[in-house]
């Protein structure tokens, strides 16, 4: 396929999904859905959230089955019943959250479970093993020792050995979900330097991602799915970012991020030589009311770190210079501190940080606000109202107030995480990957959304791995480079070559 | 709150059925006053047990805590002298150090709280055992109006009934602890920290504060059940007295809703699962049961809990309508 020109004679599918059709109680996730992968094609799949990529990979990987539908390979009707049934026909998925023993090394991680060995006593065949995991790793082009234990590899090579188990177990066809989301540029392109590699040695992949510019680059083909439907099929020459996402939301949004603003004069927030315990240098830079400050760096550049330190998680070692709010010194230890200074912050890793999940949405919602203000008695009403009122704000879609916020969508829970803020009013906010794994309409709104708040005078930090989001939306931008302050690009020196060779360490 | 209507059912029918069988022995007014005498002192502790677990931690102490201060506060009155308020400003005073030391330990050291409790559950009871080589301590005939705190009754003008002074402390306790987990901040922020403490602390809540507040609500009820016992007892062996008692708060914590898990459980429940402790005890005495079932029975009959709990709760995950989570 991948050397298949347009209008050229397609080769049989190696994979047919025929009228699938999946229903849970209340609503039909899957309905009558197509999808067909060709030998040696790397498949674009996407939606947006609740389309049911999910569903389909799901029930090709044989965690459910569905209620209709047919699945083919080589053109033979398969019966997929359970995960073991998928890996037998060779299909492997390599979920969001990596499936890996982490304690364990490399070799054995690839082979975990399924151990080469002597009976009767099930010794491990040591030698096979590592010999075996050597050819794997060097296919996949995994580059740390075999024995180094899988926690202390990056998430890119870690995703690596993930494929390397894959390809073990002879998979025929990979399918790779949101597999970048954690990976910085330069790994995801060696992750992309792998899958056409594998793709010329006879790999067929389903792709899932949210960044389109990744399965631009990536894909042979793509599919769309929408509520549950294919909507659409793009070839490799019709393959466009607007096209897709109005394949996938529906309608044009032809303007996805929202116009620049005017910062205002007055400083909110200054740091001076500050220190972050975790970063080699030191910060020194200002951000103005109503500005949108992007912060920009490879993984591990400090970007987090410095945000920590900010909110009072990791308060900046003892002598190391001084932050400024409004004018004034301010001294920073805890995120209440934080709060008191009129910070907020929406952390990266929203499950586990942004929100409390198995809380209501309004005790969410509240949170902050009765941390801040001290007082001692629940009032329920204001509690109610409040709530209410942030939902309308921000268009959170929920069933009620009292709902379990783990049951809302990635992006509505990205709203609550930043809606949570908005009652106490706050002079800065710290946004940490935004928009990370949601769909592309949640995150045009919170685009929109930021830029309101900076419209009202809020200063905001905007950390992000994407770069178009830093490029659409930032007025200056930060770059980190190895922990530390690399330098900061006006609105006009902003390009997405400048901020990757201060990113990479190069010059400005 | 179906899940209390649940237990409340569960202990309405064990009722009955416990009359029933032993021949109406049960419901009659001694056996009433003695077996609400009982729930209202497991309550005490199961509820700071609760708390602690609620809130994300676990306390393994207060077996040995009850022994220590029961003991403590019998050898100050009864051979030192000191007066029974005294004594049990003392005891309380010791309390809150266990409660300050265990808040201590668990949030700025990061200790595990099951590894610090286990550590203090041996340290109390050997403590109480040094503290009168072993002997057992009680008042004599002396003290009667404070032995009355938890040997005593008060009766209903115009009825037969005596209600137990350690249900009418039950309900003072149980009043305060439900509206402070209710209606204050601080009930909100320890469910909030037992879910996760991360998301709550970069919510701005104290989380190492709070900790530290349900250990030490934990060893004050604790010290309070100690004072009680002692004084219903009158006699506290320091190798016996509340041993196994933290698994007792813990089952009746567990019983009435609580989650290990934390961030799930409230007062009310944890009295429920208290009495039905209680009573399953008191019954299997009345219906004639061997004595030494005792443990197995009680054991069975939480698992039923349990697993029952369990499988309505996946059933009702299958019924509701949820976004799937990602592959």
């Amino acid at each position: 396929m991948a050397n298949t020109a347009p209008g050229e004679q397609r080769p049989a599918p190696l994979l047919q999904m025929k009228g699938i059709t999946k229903r849970f109680p209340g609503v039909t996730a899957l309905d009558r859905v197509d999808f067909e992968l060709y030998p040696q094609e790397i498949c674009g799949l996407i939606g947006e959230n609740g389309a049911g990529k999910s569903t389909l990979i799901r029930i090709l990987a044989g965690i459910f089955p569905a209620d209709e539908g047919e699945v083919l390979l080589d053109s033979q009707p398969v019966r997929i019943s359970s995960v073991q049934d998928s890996l037998a026909l060779g299909i492997s998925a390599i979920h969001q959250e990596l499936n890996l023993a982490e304690n364990l090394d490399i070799a054995s991680n690839i082979f975990l479970g399924r151990e080469p060995s002597f009976t009767p006593f099930r010794l491990v065949r040591h030698r096979w093993l590592m010999e075996e995991a050597a050819k794997l790793a060097e296919t996949v082009g995994i580059t740390a020792a075999l024995t180094t234990p899988v926690e202390r590899l990056s998430p890119g090579q870690q995703q690596l050995v993930e494929i390397a188990k894959a390809l073990s177990m002879s998979a025929r066809i990979l399918v790779l979900d949101e597999p970048t989301s954690s990976l910085s540029p330069r790994e995801a392109e060696i992750l992309f330097s792998v899958m056409r590699r594998l793709r010329e040695q006879g790999v067929s992949m389903i792709y899932i991602s949210h960044r389109l510019a990744e399965v631009e680059e990536i894909c042979d083909r793509v599919i769309v799915l929408r509520d549950g439907r294919r909507v659409g099929e793009l070839d490799l020459g019709q393959m466009r970012r607007d096209e897709m996402v109005r394949l996938m939301v529906g309608r044009d949004i032809s303007r996805f991020f929202p116009d620049a603003g005017k910062a205002r004069g007055e400083p909110t927030l200054e740091l001076r030589n500050l220190r972050p315990p975790s970063c080699r240098g030191e910060f020194d830079f200002s951000i103005n009311e109503g500005e949108i400050l992007g912060v920009a760096g490879l993984v591990g550049a400090g970007r987090t770190e410095l945000a920590r330190c900010l909110f009072g998680i990791e308060p900046p070692c003892g002598e190391s210079g001084e932050i400024l709010i409004s004018g004034r010194p301010v001294e920073i230890n805890s995120p209440l501190e934080a709060i008191r200074h009129g910070i907020g912050m929406v952390p990266e890793d929203r499950k586990h940080l942004g929100v409390i999940l198995g809380m209501a949405l309004k005790e969410n919602l509240s949170l902050p606000k009765l941390a801040y203000s001290g007082c001692r008695m629940l009032d329920s009403r204001a509690e109610a109202e409040l709530a209410e009122r942030q939902v309308q704000a921000l268009d959170i879609r929920a069933t009620s107030i009292l709902q379990n916020v783990e049951s809302l969508s990635g992006g509505n829970q990205q709203k609550v995480a930043l809606a949570k803020w908005l009652a106490l009013e706050p002079k800065i906010l710290i946004l940490d990957e935004p928009t990370r794994g949601i769909d592309v309409g949640s995150k045009s709104e919170i685009y929109n959304l930021i830029r309101g708040l900076a419209d009202a005078g809020v200063a905001v930090i905007m950390i992000s791995s994407e770069m178009e989001e830093i490029l659409g939306l930032a007025d200056r931008t930060l770059v980190l480079h190895e922990g530390r302050q690399k330098g900061i690009l006006s609105h006009d020196e902003m390009t997405e070559e400048g901020i990757m060779r201060l990113a990479t360490g190069g010059a400005k | 709150m179906k899940k209390i209507a649940g237990m409340i059912l569960l202990l309405v029918v064990l009722c009955i059925a416990i009359d029933y069988f032993s021949g109406h022995r049960f419901i009659n007014p001694v056996n009433v006053e003695n077996l609400t005498r009982q729930i209202a002192l497991l309550s005490i502790f199961a509820i700071g047990e609760g708390i602690v677990i609620l809130s994300g931690g676990i306390d393994l102490s207060v077996g040995s805590v009850i022994a220590f201060t029961g003991l403590l506060v019998s050898l100050l009155i009864s051979v030192h002298g000191v007066s029974p308020a005294l004594a049990s400003l003392v005891v309380f005073g010791m309390c809150i150090i266990i409660g300050l030391a265990h808040g201590a330990l668990v949030t700025k050291l990061k200790l595990q709280p099951f590894i610090v409790t286990l550590c203090t559950m041996l340290i109390f009871r050997g403590l109480a055992r040094r503290l009168t080589e072993d002997a057992t301590m009680g008042f004599g005939n002396r003290f009667l109006s404070f032995r009355a705190l938890g040997d005593g009754a008060a009766s209903i003008p115009g009825t037969e009934l005596n209600i137990p002074i350690p249900v009418i402390v039950l309900a003072v306790v149980a009043i305060i602890a439900h509206f402070f987990m209710r209606y204050t901040v601080y009930g909100r922020y320890l469910y909030a920290i037992g879910r996760n403490p991360d998301a709550a602390r970069y919510s701005g809540v104290k989380v190492d504060r709070m900790q530290t507040a349900s250990y030490l609500v934990c060893a004050v009820l604790a010290g309070l059940a100690g004072i009680l016992y002692a004084t219903y007892t009158n006699s506290v062996q320091p190798a016996t007295t509340g041993q196994a008692y933290e698994l007792y708060a813990i089952a009746a914590a567990v019983l009435g809703g609580v989650s290990m898990r934390g961030g799930e459980g409230t007062v009310l429940g944890i009295i429920i699962g208290a009495s039905i402790m209680r009573v399953m005890n008191n019954g299997i005495i009345l219906v004639g049961i061997s004595p030494f079932w005792e443990f197995a029975v009680i054991g069975t009959v939480i698992l039923i809990g349990v697993v029952t709990d369990a499988t309505v709760k996946q059933r009702m995950a299958k019924l509701a309508i949820k976004p799937l989570p990602r592959l």
